[in-house]
């Protein structure tokens, strides 16, 4: 169960970005976060993948809740999330080839020997061929490179998949075809999603339940 | 292809012959650049002259065939004298530079990938130890030393790493926000790797440009440092102890002991300059006035 209480974090600590929002994730359930650009949802996504510290409230991870953030978190915490970011280009690092951009995770977590059998069978699975794998991110296309990002989500079988507008900028058959991978993904091991985005169609074909962003407020609002 | 052309126009359209000057200037510098390396290193091994040979019958000769840059009062040779000052100042320089760098990196990279408390107190350090004169304080260093090449290198290094320190630092906390460090730290990387895998690389062509542009600036330093008699000893030959040298004899009306390891100073230094400039300009445009000598 990942549940996100109260939380309220942003940038500066007299104008936060998200206020009093509260979520509630349970295994294997998939669901769609709805709102307009700019309130505060991709900060939010951050928070539950304990990338940013939150001003207050709390997260708790299968009924514990978490204390740490970032490097702080101990790292079985931290790759128990697989995050996919909106703008591949920005989340890929420029020096790294496909391949090694998947495997990655794999090296950071030591687990070099069996790397290159992970990202064949990762490659396979979100559609990369081997000619692509040997080439630097500004040698594909959007597309592409957002399939080897979500190949490195996937690379530690994460129990949490957090996407943040993962299609935003996708046309629709690779959209279609990287909400089918995640799909896969949960079916066959039970991970959670929480997918993110401003599509409501798309969110709700995809997700078991949406909820839009004006309804998280625990309180309401005081302005 | 309308846009590229617009888009380039946008940054070079400086002035009509902007180009062509930066063309020469370029090849210029990288021509004397590499006769500069060429000299120091072939000249000692293939000429067998000792350039130590005193003469006192040849003292002060003015410049002629067989002395192009005339004698010192000694008797040296100046043209061979000049050759190995010029060796032992790039030496400096390089080492310092390099010195510098490292230790520059090493801080700046620290204080961003670390950043708050640790990154304010770090630079508190910087802003400290950048508000002493850097002469004065290269100085106070080279005299705790007997006279030589390394603690010229030291105290040269051990007040240049700031700016690089500053370079880095602002570098590094530019990259610390984007969305693939923290896909980096959500893949379960330490800090350590996330500064060895991604932040180092993303910033060594900046701490190289700055290593480069720092060798002449050094080589400035040692000629200083030797000229106020604290660098290297006399009977070393360096840019800075020839002129030393030679200050006596210039008020007595003989210019070449001064002009020719002036010239050796001043034209080196500033071709590396000009290449390290063409650099800066190809791996960043917009940055061209940043980084100063």
């Amino acid at each position: 169960m990942l549940e996100l209480h109260a939380i309220t974090a942003g940038y500066d600590r007299h104008a936060p970005v998200v206020r009093d929002a509260s979520l509630t994730i349970a295994p294997g359930e998939a669901v769609g976060l709805l709102g307009p650009s700019g309130c505060g949802k991709s900060t939010l996504a951050r928070v539950a993948a304990l990338l940013h510290r939150p001003d207050s409230g709390t997260v708790v991870l299968d009924g514990t809740s978490v204390r740490r953030w970032r490097h702080r978190a101990p790292r079985e915490l931290r790759t128990a999330f697989g995050v996919v970011f909106q703008q591949p280009r920005l989340s890929s690092d420029p020096r790294l080839r496909l391949t090694d951009l998947i495997a990655e995770p794999l090296l950071a977590t030591g687990r070099r020997q069996e790397s290159a059998e992970r990202v064949a069978e990762l490659a396979t699975t979100v559609g990369l061929t081997s000619d692509l794998l040997a080439r630097r991110p500004h040698e594909v296309s959007d597309g592409q490179l957002q399939r080897a990002c979500l190949a490195r989500a996937l690379a530690l079988r994460p129990r949490w998949l957090i996407c943040d507008e993962m299609t935003a900028m996708l046309d629709a058959s690779t959209t279609a075809a990287l909400v089918a991978v995640v799909e896969d993904y949960r079916h066959t091991t039970g991970a959670g999603l929480l997918a993110i985005g401003h599509d409501r169609t798309l969110l709700q074909r995809w997700c078991d339940r949406t909820v839009h962003w004006d309804t998280l407020r625990s309180r309401p609002c005081l302005t | 292809m309308g846009t590229e052309k617009r888009s380039q126009a946008a940054w070079r359209s400086v002035g009509p012959n902007r180009r062509s000057t930066r063309t020469l200037r370029l090849r210029t510098s990288a021509v004397l650049v590499t006769a500069t390396v060429l000299a120091v290193l072939l000249v000692p091994p293939l000429v067998q002259l000792d350039q130590q040979a005193v003469d006192l019958s040849a003292k002060l000769l003015p410049p002629s065939w067989a002395h192009p840059f005339g004698t010192d009062d000694v008797g040296r040779d100046l043209l061979l004298r000049c050759v190995y000052g010029l060796r032992v100042s790039l030496l400096v320089g390089v080492a310092a530079a390099l010195t510098a760098t490292v230790i520059g990196t090493a801080v700046g990279a620290t204080a961003g990938a670390l950043g708050g408390w640790a990154d304010r107190g770090i630079m508190r350090v910087v802003d400290t130890v950048s508000s002493v004169p850097h002469l004065l304080l290269g100085i106070f260093i080279v005299a705790m030393f007997r006279p030589g090449v390394w603690p010229v290198v030291v105290s040269v290094a051990l007040t240049h790493w700031l700016s690089t320190a500053r370079i880095v630092r602002a570098e590094v906390l530019s990259l610390r926000s984007r969305p693939y460090i923290d896909a980096a730290v959500s893949g379960g990387a330490s800090r350590w790797r996330v500064a060895v895998r991604h932040l180092l690389p993303a910033v060594l062509p900046q701490a190289a440009l700055a290593a480069v542009l720092m060798v002449p600036h050094a080589m400035w330093h040692e000629s200083a440092l030797s000229f106020l008699g604290l660098g290297l000893p006399t009977h070393t030959a360096s840019l800075g102890t020839l002129v030393q040298t030679a200050r006596g004899s210039l008020l007595a009306g003989q210019w070449w002991p001064t002009l020719f390891p002036g010239l050796f100073i001043i034209v080196p230094t500033l071709a590396i300059a000009g290449l390290a400039g063409a650099w800066r300009e190809r791996i960043n445009p917009r940055r061209r006035s940043e980084l100063t000598l």
